[in-house]
């Protein structure tokens, strides 16, 4: 026997079955993250709460369901017949974020394949830290953007009166909404494994070819997942939309005008209505509308990135 | 019979070695789809004990049952018995004081993303060794033992998960050894390893065999005979028999297709 040899505990036979410091403290950790994840479950229950406790009673004794989503006028300061109507609203909100995906989609993932499969060195890492300062620019300096600097671009370019629409907030929150997709995509791409390339490239497959037939298919469900939350950004964003929608209650018929988002009438006229009124429990009920969907996509979002379909 | 228990059992401590593990009547199923049933087998105290049988034979399953792995398969279950010292491995209360007493060593080598050295020091410093000159003899002798000093002795403090596909094969034995396991279980360990490693391997755990008992599940059959003292082969997730490997391998069959599987016949 080595002098290397620790001294050991003498072992009785079938006598290891005990429980140590170690198995407490595996027990208390185990315990501690549990109360962590259950804690972050009821705060979204209780803002769920919340939320539905100030808008429900209204939506069940006043508010008729039918014209709230189907009535196209939003005019809750009406003395006499104020009218809650909504679908305005999600037309607006509709038809920015899906312009915004028109515009994000294929530069985020441009971009991605770029970082991912053909940037290398400093160019890709440099090309990651800016993506990453892409994303944290405030939503109100790109707000700001399309308000001074596309408004009267739009207006000298396309000859239209109003430079604040469909166009302007698309556009705005399209490339708001590039980055974060850009990184997403990019962890999608990161997470294929070399040896699936090289098993490609081994075949003779050029560049484009692995990319287009193995490791995209491969990154799929981050892909799509990608995609996702990007809508969800595009539904819950507030201040940017607010600013470069020109915010009038219309159904756009065309990208030249002016909407109204949902989150920006919520940040709009909260601070102006009194607390319990018909008109704040509107916004409360168009709260509760807003936190289903963006609920909905980012479930999507994460069953698609888990890659469980149904069927 | 006793006379015939040859150079195999020559070397174990005594004839009547104890039994370091016990299966009796195991049944594995992976979401109610049975991978192996009823195999009762008993595996004695320092011997090196094969597992042979073709793909999905249950040999690995088998191997993830004896250490409680189940815990981490989705849907996998484990019934009947499996005694360890005695002590029923179903019915433990403190699980991880049984699989420090068991080293595993997988098919594909993992080298954990941390220096060569901190790779084979962590079971020492998770069982609470601290003095640096002691890690350091624990970490000479378990890379000397696993055949991969020499190679690695100058770059310790390179990362393990950057060494070739063989050397993580090797960091993973040493690693495996560090925590001086009463249990070796070794699971297809040649896979990825050339040769002459492979032999020097072998050598090695016939000489560990004197310290720990051995539990090698392997695809090649001349492995089980170069190595094991006894050798069970499983098939379709059954225990078709276990004998003395100079008898099995000598033809000293029970069941025509152990013989079968020996010589080739399929697989």
């Amino acid at each position: 026997m080595s002098a290397a040899k620790r001294p050991m505990v003498a072992r009785e036979r079938g006598d290891f079955d005990r429980r140590n410091a170690d198995w407490y403290i595996d027990r208390l950790v185990q315990g501690l993250v549990f109360l962590g994840g259950i804690s972050a479950i009821l705060f979204i229950i209780g803002i769920f709460v919340f939320i539905a406790k100030e808008g429900l009673g209204f939506v069940i004794d006043t508010l008729d369901l039918t014209e709230f989503f189907t009535s196209k006028y939003w005019e809750p300061s009406d003395e006499e017949a104020p009218e809650y109507g909504i679908l305005a609203l999600i037309a607006g909100t509709a038809s920015v974020t899906g312009l915004a995906m028109v515009v994000a989609i294929p530069f985020s993932l441009g971009a991605a394949v770029y970082i991912g499969e053909f940037a290398t060195g400093k160019t890709r890492e440099s090309l990651k830290v800016l993506v990453e300062l892409l994303a944290a620019i405030p939503s109100v300096v790109w707000g700001f953007i399309g308000l001074s600097i596309m408004n009267p671009l739009i207006i000298e370019l396309f000859d239209v009166p109003v430079g604040l629409n469909v166009l302007n907030a698309g556009i705005i929150l399209g490339l708001m909404a590039a980055p974060i997709m850009t990184s997403i995509a990019e962890d999608a791409l990161k997470a294929v494994p070399d040896r699936y390339r090289e098993a490609a490239e081994a075949m003779g497959a050029t560049r484009w070819q692995v990319i287009y037939k193995v490791v995209l298919p491969a990154a799929k469900n981050g892909l799509l997942g990608a995609v996702l939350l990007g809508v969800g950004r595009g539904f819950g964003e507030t201040m940017a939309v607010l600013m470069a929608t020109g915010h009038s209650v219309n159904i756009p018929t065309s990208i030249f005008d002016s909407v109204r988002a949902l989150t920006a009438t919520i940040a709009a006229e909260l601070g102006e209505t009194a607390v319990g009124s018909d008109h704040y429990s509107a916004l409360f009920t168009i709260g509760i509308f807003l936190f289903i969907i963006t609920f909905v996509i980012n479930l999507l979002a994460d069953l698609v990135v888990r890659g469980v379909r149904k069927g | 019979m006793v006379s015939a228990q040859s150079a195999a059992e020559a070397g174990q401590a005594s004839p009547a070695a104890q039994i370091k593990i016990a299966a009796r009547d195991v049944t594995i199923s992976y979401s109610g789809v049975a991978a192996l049933s009823g195999v009762s087998l008993e595996v004695r105290e320092h011997e090196i004990f094969g597992i042979i049988g073709p793909a999905n034979a249950g040999k690995t399953s088998f191997l993830k049952a004896l250490n409680r792995m189940d815990s981490f398969t989705d849907g996998m279950r484990v019934e009947g018995d499996i005694q360890f010292d005695g002590v029923p491995v179903s019915r433990l209360r403190n699980v991880y004081a049984l699989r420090k007493r068991i080293g595993v060593v997988f098919p594909l080598p993992v080298g954990l993303p941390m220096t060569i050295y901190d790779n084979v020091a962590l079971a020492p410093r998770l069982s609470g060794i601290k003095d640096h000159a002691e890690l350091e003899v624990i970490v000479e002798r378990c890379l000397t033992r696993a055949a991969l000093w020499d190679e690695v002795k100058d770059r310790l403090s390179s990362l393990g998960s950057l060494l070739s596909g063989g050397q993580q094969q090797r960091l993973t034995i040493a690693r495996a050894l560090s925590q001086q396991p009463e249990v070796l279980m070794l699971d297809e360990f040649s896979i990825a390893v050339d040769p002459v490693t492979t032999m020097r391997i072998e050598e090695v755990l016939r000489e560990l065999r004197s310290e720990m008992t051995i539990i090698m599940v392997t695809n090649l059959v001349q492995q089980a005979e170069r190595l094991a003292d006894r050798t069970a082969f499983f098939l379709g997730g059954e225990c078709i028999e276990v004998g003395h490997s100079s008898q099995m391998f000598a033809g000293e069959v029970r069941d025509e297709r152990t013989r079968d599987y020996i010589e080739g016949k399929f697989g």
